[in-house]
C-alpha cells in the first residue's frame, strides 16, 4: 500500500524555520531522504517553493476566482509531500515519525488510492484511465 | 504514537472499558512494534551480527529483544529510537550469555563497557554509519550463500533482510509456519557449522555470489507474480516485498548494472499487476491486457532504474535485457505498436548471453511479429528438429500459429492439437482447440 506524506507549517512553523541554518535544514531532509531510499520504500516526493509564487483558484463562485500567493486566510501551507510503499499503516506512522520536522509542522498521512478502491465498470473511471493512458503515452514516447 | 489506553477504552461501546482499552491498546502496540521490526530489523541482526560474529546467534538475540518489546512497549510506550532499543537490549543479552558461560574475556568485557556508557537510552547516531550499509550488504550475502539450499537462502533472506515473521513468510509460500520455522533453524544451523564468514564475497567469486543475492529476490518477486499453486493468482504483496529489499540491495551496490536492472524488471513486471486478471481470476495474457490499467507511475521508475543501469557504462547483461524487452512492452500503446524488431534483437543477445530454447522461441515470436511468419518459422523449425523443447507446449502453439498464418492449414491444425495435448492448463487447451477448429471451418 501506498501513503502520502503531505508536509504542512503554520506562521510559528515558518518562523522557526527562518531561525534554522539552512544547510542544517537541508542535511536533514537529505539524511531522512536518504533512510527511505535506503529501506527501498520511496516513491516520489518534492517540495514546494515559497506560496508567494503560487496562487489560489477558488470554485467558491462561477467562475472560479484565481487569487495570488501568499494566502492571509491560510492557517497552515502545503509545502511538500512524500509518497512511500508499505506494509501497513502503522509502518507509515513510524517513517512519518521520523522526518525531521519541528514545533508548527506537521505531516497529514493520507493513504493513496490504487485502481482497486474505484467501481471498476465505472465509465467515467475507465475514461479517466484511458486519458491518463493517452497523456503519458505521449510522454513516454517523446522519452524513448 | 504512545498509546493512551484509557481514551482508547471510552470509545469502545461494547466491552468493558479498562479491559477494552487494554487489549486494543495493546494490539495497537503489537501493530506498532511490527511496523519499527520491518524497519529496523536488517540493521538491528547486522549490528548484533558484528557484535557476535554469527548471523543464527544474532538474530535468535534480535528476536529476544524483539519479546521484551512486546512486554514493555505497551505500557511504557515506543522508545525515541527504537532500533537502538532493541539492539542495546539484544547486547545486554550476549553479554548475559558470555558471563554465564564464562567467556567474559577482555574483548567481551570492553563490549560490555562500551554498552553501560552508552546507557539505556541510545543517541540517534547509534548505527556506525561507517560500516553499516556494509554490513547489511554481508548480511544479505550470507543470507544467500550457496551452502544453503535455494528455499533456505529465500526464508532467510525475508526473515533477517525483509523483516517478515515466518507466519509471513509462510503465508507468501503457501506452506506451513512449522516448515517456514524448521528451515530457518537449520538455515541458521548450517551456516553456523560451515563457519560462513560475515563478510561480502572475494572478487573471485562476487560475481557469482551476487547472482545468487539476484536470483533469490527475482524468486521471491515471482513467488507472488506466478504463483506455481494456490488459487490467488497474484499476491502482490510477495512481489511488492522483493520490489523493496531490490531496491534495498541496488542502493547498496549502486555500481552493479545488473541490481539496478534487477529493480527495473521487477517495476516493469509489476506495472501490469492490475491488468493481469480478470474480475473471475482468469489470467488475461500481454497482448489483449488493458493496457490503461498499467501503472504508468511504476513504469517511468522502471525506466529510471535502467538507465542508471545504463549509465554505469557496463553494458546489458541477463537482467538488463529482459528489462529491456519488458520496457518495450510498457513503453508500447497496442501490441500491435509494439517494436517487435528491437525485442528481437534483445532476444538474440539474450540467447547468445545464456543459450536457451526457451528464449529462441520468444525470440521466434517477436521475429513473426515484426518480419513476417516465414523467418520466424525456420527459427522454431529448427528448434522443433534439436528436441530440446520436446513436450514443451508453447513450441507446437508457436508453430501451429505461424503455420495458419502461412496458409498451411492441416499442419497447423495437427501442432495445435498437440499442444492442447501437451497444456496442463484447461482454459489453454480450450483456447488452443478452438483455434484448430476455426482453421478446419475455414477450409470447408
Amino acid at each position: 500500500m501506498k501513503y502520502m506524506l503531505i508536509m504542512r507549517a503554520n506562521d510559528e512553523g515558518y518562523a522557526a524555520y527562518d531561525e534554522l541554518d539552512f544547510t542544517e535544514i537541508i542535511a536533514a531532509m537529505g539524511a531522512y531522504n536518504e533512510s527511505l531510499m535506503k529501506a527501498g520504500v520511496l516513491l516520489a516526493g518534492e517540495g514546494l517553493t515559497d506560496a508567494a509564487e503560487g496562487f489560489v483558484v477558488d470554485f467558491d463562485s462561477t467562475p472560479p476566482v484565481v487569487t495570488d500567493g501568499p494566502y492571509a486566510e491560510a492557517k497552515e501551507l502545503f509545502n511538500g509531500f512524500w509518497i512511500i510503499q508499505v506494509s501497513s499503516k502503522e509502518e507509515a506512522a513510524e517513517w512519518a515519525k521520523r522526518c525531521p520536522l519541528g514545533p508548527g509542522t506537521r505531516l497529514e498521512v493520507r493513504r493513496v488510492t490504487e485502481l482497486e478502491d474505484f467501481p471498476q465498470d465505472n465509465e467515467w473511471i475507465q475514461k479517466e484511465a484511458g486519458w491518463r493512458e493517452e497523456l503519458e503515452g505521449k510522454a513516454a514516447g517523446t522519452n524513448s | 504514537m504512545t498509546e493512551t489506553p484509557s481514551k482508547v477504552g471510552a470509545d469502545d461501546a461494547n466491552a468493558p472499558p479498562e479491559r477494552a482499552g487494554r487489549d486494543d491498546a495493546a494490539e495497537r502496540a503489537r501493530r506498532t512494534i511490527a511496523a519499527v521490526w520491518r524497519i529496523e530489523s536488517a540493521r538491528i541482526v547486522a549490528t548484533l551480527t558484528r557484535f557476535v560474529g554469527d548471523v543464527g546467534q544474532a538474530e535468535d538475540l534480535a528476536q529476544e529483544a524483539l519479546v521484551e518489546a512486546l512486554k514493555q512497549w505497551p505500557d511504557e510506550g515506543v522508545p525515541r529510537n527504537p532500533g537502538a532499543w532493541l539492539t542495546a537490549v539484544a547486547k545486554r543479552r550476549a553479554i548475559d550469555g558470555w558471563r554465564r558461560r564464562e567467556r567474559l574475556d577482555e574483548r567481551y568485557a570492553a563490549m560490555a563497557r562500551d554498552l553501560e556508557q552508552q546507557g539505556g537510552e541510545a543517541s540517534d547516531t547509534f548505527w556506525d554509519p561507517d560500516t553499516i550499509d556494509d554490513d547489511i550488504l554481508r548480511l544479505i550475502f550470507v543470507s544467500c550463500h550457496p551452502v544453503l539450499s535455494r528455499e533456505a537462502q529465500i526464508a532467510l533472506t525475508l526473515r533477517i533482510v525483509g523483516g517478515l515473521s515466518s507466519d509471513e513468510i509462510a503465508r507468501a509460500f503457501l506452506v506451513p509456519t512449522a516448515t517456514i520455522q524448521q528451515r530457518i533453524v537449520r538455515a541458521k544451523k548450517t551456516l553456523a557449522a560451515a563457519k560462513v564468514p560475515f563478510e561480502v564475497p572475494e572478487p573471485n567469486e562476487y560475481a557469482e555470489r551476487l547472482g545468487s543475492v539476484l536470483s533469490v529476490l527475482y524468486l521471491i518477486f515471482n513467488e507472488g507474480y506466478l504463483p506455481a499453486s494456490g488459487e490467488q493468482w497474484v499476491r502482490p504483496d510477495v512481489s511488492a516485498e522483493a520490489l523493496r529489499l531490490a531496491r534495498v540491495v541496488a542502493g547498496l551496490m549502486p555500481k552493479e548494472p545488473e541490481a539496478q536492472s534487477l529493480v527495473a524488471l521487477m517495476e516493469f513486471t509489476a506495472s501490469r499487476f492490475a491488468a493481469r486478471t480478470a474480475r473471475d481470476g482468469t489470467p488475461i495474457p500481454l497482448d489483449e491486457q488493458d493496457r490503461s490499467r498499467w501503472d504508468r507511475a511504476q513504469i517511468a521508475r522502471g525506466s529510471a532504474a535502467l538507465a542508471r543501469a545504463d549509465r554505469i557504462g557496463r553494458g546489458r547483461a541477463s537482467y538488463g535485457l529482459q528489462a529491456a524487452i519488458a520496457e518495450c512492452h510498457a513503453v508500447a500503446p497496442t501490441a500491435d505498436e509494439t517494436d517487435w524488431a528491437r525485442i528481437a534483437l534483445l532476444y538474440e543477445a539474450l540467447g547468445r548471453l545464456a543459450p536457451s530454447p526457451v528464449v529462441e522461441l520468444n525470440r521466434a515470436v517477436a521475429v513473426a511479429m515484426s518480419t513476417g511468419p516465414a523467418s520466424a518459422l525456420r527459427i522454431v523449425d529448427e528448434l522443433a528438429v534439436g528436441g530440446r523443447l520436446a513436450g514443451y507446449a508453447p513450441l507446437p502453439a508457436v508453430r501451429g500459429e505461424l503455420l495458419a498464418r502461412l496458409g498451411r492449414t492441416d499442419e497447423a491444425r495437427a501442432e495445435l492439437e498437440l499442444a492442447a495435448r501437451l497444456t496442463g492448463n484447461e482454459r489453454e487447451r480450450a483456447a488452443l482447440l478452438a483455434k484448430a477448429a476455426a482453421l478446419k471451418s475455414s477450409v470447408e
